[in-house]
């Protein structure tokens, strides 16, 4: 079935940059996102959200809140506990292989629905108010009574795993909730005998996805049907379908959930919320449809942070800067729950080695609770926290060999020739990490060349140096496993019309997937894209999907299709054959039709084939085959796949207001074969540009009781566009056999890097005063007291 | 979030505004160009009983010069003063001050005499009347009356306004033609309130630097004038010694606070290098 | 005083008139009481930029003003831009140049481009990165937004050369 030949001179769309289908609504203001979605007798739902980091609740009084003008309905967790059962535990499953091969223990606090006994973050909500209007509905909220008994708060999870810390859940009597462990080979003695060590603490801080449309939900409930409709802005609509089934004691087959127009999700959209079920739940409770719209308040306290963690790092290395050994200890605060268990902190340990040959390893990861927001995963998923700890380890090593940070990466890197690399260690599927193909040393040259060259740099610094300018190079280098499992399913059908229905588990924020796919679909028939209809994100249309996170979609869901139009595509032979009289080994799939190789006058419709395919009395199917012309295949990888990029970043810092301008940016890429060029290079802008935010502006800050003081896009900086410099590109193309289009994934890749390139870069720019940056953001204050180190006092420095 | 209820009424006259406000005994808020107002409203940090929407009063906003004063309207917009030949001709230290205020859409509503009137510590519009020595008209229940910049700014978002008053001009003198000037801020992103600013005037006698002007923007509760600095420069030839002497001397004048987005001592640090690289800029002009 | 009050506009040419509270927020006033979904609320703090619209042809952020204030005024909206469903060269520019991917912020990215180049028609590549910091994106890294402007400059000139030759 691999048909990407041109076939009468028809050029494949796989590999073109071909324009989106999905820009016409969008850009007519006609796309609809859930706060669009208007319902006959809608109401508006808030929450009731604690200001306070850690409490227990006495009491809810809901009085004032119901008497309010226009109020229907309100609700308490204490209230909430009564109405519901527990809701059974909703993580992610950890594949059997993985839970053999890992050391680990994991305990997972559950979250209620609506805090009943504590809160413990501030912005958890613990009521909720239903109005005619969100106007109204807000100003009951305001009016909602509460007796919290405030507990101290917990924040610095150092301080969390100490005896006497404010305990978060208290059933579990530590705030040390999950532990895991794995290496390979022997890195205690690697590291006693190594001719080097350097012992370093880096610092991963909390930051987040900040998508510009926030959370939402709209549910109704159909009391004809007993069936509900759930609209959210989600990732994952089988997982809420599922979720919201057994919260409700429905069938799942009377539970839809749908994912409308999604404006950006970027992996915290990824996992189940409270309100996925709640909203739902308060649908079919009123009798009338509920809509929740999320504000930007309200996301910065209750969608999920991420990042946030702490990194010891203790390297042995020899005179020639080769690691001999890598041990990293690790903490992870999660706030105050763990909605995605283990899979942050195992994509750590996963991705800690890199794209570099070290033979003696051995990470260990503590994952803590804290009155914070809950840490989830977000563009990269643990991948930067670790390309921060080797990244920076790597320049160190250089620094203190007096070597360029280039040629310590350039004597670690694995070789092309050495693929497939077995690192030694299993991924979270359970299976051995083996990159599958790639060459990263010419990554990194090339990434290099794209920022105008390492010696050609090095004099334009020293010229620089010469007029009291400081610029540097930093460099970020990362393997990225993309295209995970469990599986994702594919429906396709070809219709009477002739046009071929597909239907996937993924759900789109913006990839352009209904162009991907129909570009896949179109070589895959012979057919127009526009001949292709395409539904994702709707739980009716497939009836088991996965969802999108983690760089997987284009790499699943393109297997799924893959193998699904292969079956079909025989049976419609099969017909086709007997329809034409001929034989199945004669025909080939041409211009939306299945005709005889070499007789182009011998060929009929795929829309004839599936009228002759429809079950009745006067089908035209051979004996032995089936009515209808439809499939359906869930496609499970055998492993992940292997993406890399390299960033290069040349830095610009003024000493004196510590400012960072990014002066080149630089990034060299694989992601295997291209479906879509246009919308890869869109992908890694956007990731790196997201990288940048996290590098030098954004982040979450708590005070020392818990509160949140970025609460606004006031104090939460993201990049804008005066921001960044213009990005250059470098493709490389490493096709992998893991999957049938040789597809690799690279949603998350782009936002790895830059936090640890920028910080080695100005590392770089300052190395005259010593600078070592081992955390993030780089803060023009830490610029500036590097650079006049001790000197910034009250009578100030002049320049 | 959503705003709070309140009463809303659209007086045609400044009169009838400061009528409105007296009968809400300080309840009341005044809607110009709302940039600043709307947010605190919709995050329910102010609840006003009612809001006074100046926006249909006729003739409030105007650009005029006349005898080295450039006489503005309180409801002008940023943007008309942005784009206002007569700025640029006779006062472009008011179209680049403009410049920085947040971006166009926000310039396009916001207005000189609501930020005036705001005070915020980091507000650009309130270092420009200090810098200059202009002045500002209120009108109360009992007539107007000029306040000078000096006794404007009083505190951290505070001024000398009482509750029912309501400023109907601004006043700025205009420099002379062979004043040097500028403007140097540091903001973590374009458009963003400042960290840290300073803008300098310099009028000079020959080489000698007659009459130094300073002030500051976002390293203290309000914007003053850099006294210390002034005295240093004035009767100075603006040699590097001396500008780095004032630079040091502005960084020791100003009370700048810690908050999210920089330390004290960062922001005095910084009000050196800014002062420092202002005078020099001011200096090269002519 | 009375809890409604009236607001009558014109909105993409067309007289619309509603009634709603003084305190109703304008990007809720088009998306609620006219139906215009298209103008997207990212934040309500004033700050993001997906709500920006044109008020009397001025780019302005309808999340921080009021409906009232709209009374008598004339909007524009991104709903507006196309005519007959024919792509503005704005819009089409953004298509052939990946100028979106989740087109949450593009609403307001067109209206800030297309005041932008009315006030500077042939921009440089900096002039267009600092005229749309005014609007925060997420998905593209702003590197196509950047193009797809610069593209549609081109075509409006070329445009506006022929329309008057």
């Amino acid at each position: 079935m691999n048909e990407s030949a041109d076939i009468s001179g028809k050029k494949p769309f796989i590999g073109a940059a071909m324009l989106r289908r999905e820009d016409r609504r969008l850009l007519l203001g006609q796309g609809q996102y859930v706060g669009d979605l208007e319902l006959p007798r809608m109401a508006h739902a808030v929450f009731v959200r604690s200001p306070v980091a850690h409490a227990r609740i006495r009491s809810v009084d809901l009085t004032r809140a119901i008497a309010a003008p226009r109020v229907v309905y309100a609700l308490s967790g204490i209230e909430l506990a009564r109405l519901l059962p527990t809701i059974p535990d909703h993580q992610v499953s950890l594949p059997g292989k993985w839970r053999s091969a890992v050391k680990h223990q994991i305990l997972n606090p559950q979250q209620a629905l609506l805090a009943g006994d504590k809160v413990r973050h501030v912005g958890e909500a613990f009521a909720v108010v239903i109005a005619e209007s969100r106007y109204a509905a807000e100003d009951a909220a305001a009016l909602v009574e509460a007796d919290f008994e405030v507990l101290p708060a917990v924040v610095d999870p150092e301080r969390a795993l100490k005896a006497g810390s404010p305990i978060v859940h208290d059933q579990f009597k530590t705030n040390l909730i999950a532990e895991l462990s794995a290496g390979k080979g022997d890195c205690e003695k690697a590291l006693r005998t190594a001719p080097r060590r350097l012992q370093r603490r880096f610092y991963h801080h909390r930051y987040a996805a900040l998508p510009i449309e926030c959370r939402g939900v709209v549910s109704e409930y159909d009391a004809r049907t007993q069936s509900i409709t759930i609209w959210s802005s989600t990732q994952v609509v089988h997982w809420v379908r599922r979720e919201v089934a057994a919260t409700l004691g429905m069938p799942e087959a009377r539970v839809r959930c749908i994912a409308p127009d999604v404006g950006g999700g970027f992996g915290i959209k990824g996992h189940v919320y409270p309100e996925d079920l709640l909203v739902p739940f308060l649908a079919r409770k009123i009798g009338r449809p509920v809509k929740w719209i999320e504000d930007r308040h309200e996301h910065l306290m209750c969608s999920c942070h991420s990042r946030d963690q702490i990194h010891d790092v203790a390297v042995g290395f020899d005179d020639d800067g080769r690691i001999l050994a890598f041990h990293d200890r690790f903490l992870t605060d999660i706030g105050a729950f763990n909605p995605i268990g283990s899979g942050v902190m195992y994509n750590t340990i996963a991705h800690l080695a890199g794209p570099y040959r070290i033979d003696n390893f051995f990470a260990e990861a503590k994952v803590v609770t804290t009155n914070k927001v809950p840490n989830a995963p977000y563009r990269g998923a643990g991948r930067p926290e670790a390309a921060l700890a080797t990244e920076r380890t790597m320049d160190l090593i250089a620094s203190t060999l007096g070597m360029e940070p280039a040629e310590v990466r350039r004597r670690n890197m694995i070789r092309a020739d050495e693929m497939p690399y077995n690192v030694g260690i299993v991924y979270r599927d359970g299976e051995p990490i083996v990159y599958d193909s790639g060459d990263y040393p010419a990554a990194l040259e090339k990434a290099l060349g794209a920022v105008g060259g390492l010696d050609a740099f090095r004099q334009r610094q020293a010229a620089a140096r010469g007029q009291g300018r400081y610029l540097g190079i930093g460099l970020g280098c990362y393997t990225e496993g993309t295209g995970a499992g469990p599986f994702e399913g594919a429906r396709v059908r070809i219709e009477p019309s002739g046009k071929i229905y597909v239907a996937g588990g993924s759900c789109p924020q913006g990839q352009g997937m209904e162009t991907i796919f129909s570009q896949i679909m179109a070589d895959t028939w012979q057919v127009d894209p526009d001949d292709i209809v395409i539904t994702l994100a709707d739980t009716s249309a497939i009836p088991i999907g996965f969802g999108t996170v983690a760089s997987r979609s284009t790499v699943t869901l393109s297997a799924a299709i893959h193998h699904a139009s292969e079956r079909l595509r025989e049976k419609a032979f099969a017909i086709a054959a007997n329809m034409m009289e001929c034989g199945i080994q004669d025909l080939e799939l041409r211009h939306g039709k299945v005709g005889v190789i070499g007789v182009p006058n011998m060929e009929v419709t795929l829309g004839a084939v599936a009228r002759a395919a429809a079950p009745g009395w006067d089908h035209r199917r051979p004996v032995g085959v089936e009515a209808g012309l439809e499939e359906t295949y869930y496609w499970e990888p055998p492993t992940v796949t292997w993406s890399y990029a390299v960033h290069a970043v040349i830095v610009d810092v003024d000493i004196g207001t510590g400012a960072v301008k990014l002066d080149r940016y630089a990034v060299a890429h694989d992601c295997g074969v291209v479906i879509n060029p246009m919308l890869v290079e869109g992908q890694i802008i956007g990731g790196t540009v997201q990288g940048v935010g996290g590098g030098l502006l954004e982040g979450f800050v708590y005070d020392s009781e818990g509160q949140l003081l970025t609460g606004s896009l006031m104090d939460y900086l993201a990049p804008t566009a005066s921001d960044v410099p213009d990005i250059a590109l470098v493709h490389l193309q490493s096709p992998t056999s893991l999957n049938p289009l040789g597809v690799k994934g690279l949603g998350e890749g782009g936002a790895i890097a830059p936090p640890v390139a920028i910080a080695n870069a100005v590392c770089d720019a300052l190395a005259a005063f010593g600078a070592e940056l081992n955390s993030t953001p780089v803060l023009p204050e830490q610029v500036v007291r590097i650079a006049h180190q001790g000197v910034l006092r009250s009578s100030g420095v002049v320049s | 979030m959503k705003p709070a209820k309140f009463d809303y009424h659209t007086p045609a006259t400044l009169e009838a505004a400061v009528a409105l406000l007296q009968q809400y005994k300080g309840e009341a808020r005044l809607l110009a160009g709302g940039q600043s107002l709307l947010p605190m409203m919709n995050f329910r940090l102010i609840t006003p009983a009612a809001l006074i929407d100046l926006n249909r009063v006729p003739n409030v906003d105007y650009i005029s010069f006349d005898n080295a004063l450039l006489r503005v309207g309180a409801m002008t917009r940023h943007r008309a003063l942005e784009f206002s030949p007569i700025v640029a001709q006779r006062l472009p230290l008011l179209a680049e001050a403009i410049r920085l205020v947040a971006h166009l859409p926000i310039r396009s509503r916001g207005t000189i005499g609501g930020s005036l009137a705001l005070a915020d510590p980091a507000a650009e519009l309130p270092m420009l009347l200090q810098v200059l020595e202009g002045e500002v008209v209120a009108l109360g229940p009992n007539g107007a009356r000029v306040i000078q910049a000096g006794d404007l700014f009083e505190g951290i978002m505070t001024t000398n306004l009482a509750a029912d008053e309501v400023l109907s001009e601004v006043r700025l003198p205009t420099l002379s033609p062979h004043a040097g000037f500028a403007i140097e801020e540091y903001a973590r992103r374009r458009g963003d309130f400042a960290i840290a600013a300073v803008t300098v005037v310099i009028e000079r006698a020959g080489a000698q630097c007659r009459k130094a002007r300073l002030a500051t923007a976002g390293v203290g509760p309000m914007s003053i004038r850099l006294t210390a600095a002034e005295a240093v420069l004035e009767g100075s030839r603006l040699e590097d010694e001396a500008i780095d002497e004032a630079a040091a001397k502005a960084a020791d004048q100003v009370s700048p606070q810690t908050d999210l987005h920089a330390t004290a001592d960062y922001r005095r640090h910084l009000t050196g290098i800014l002062t420092a690289r202002a005078l020099r800029r001011a200096r090269s002009m002519h | 005083m009375s809890e409604l009050v009236s607001v009558a506009l014109t909105v993409n040419g067309t007289r619309r008139q509603a009634r709603c509270e003084p305190r109703k927020l304008l990007a809720d006033f088009l998306r609620e009481d006219l139906g215009l979904t298209g103008t997207h609320v990212g934040c309500e703090h004033g700050v993001c930029g997906a709500c920006t619209i044109h008020f009397n042809g001025e780019a302005v952020r309808s999340c921080i003003m009021l409906a009232v204030q709209a009374d008598g005024a004339d909007l524009q909206t991104i709903e507006g831009l196309a005519e007959n469903g024919t792509f503005h060269p704005l819009q089409q520019a953004f298509h052939e140049n990946h100028g979106l991917q989740c087109g949450f912020c593009t609403p307001g990215m067109l209206m800030v481009a297309l005041e932008f180049l009315r006030l500077n028609p042939q921009p440089t590549e900096p002039e267009i990165r600092e005229a749309i910091s005014a609007v925060l994106c997420r998905c593209t890294g702003y590197r196509d937004i950047v193009r797809s402007i610069a593209a549609a400059a081109k075509i409006m000139n070329k445009n506006n050369r022929e329309a008057t030759a």
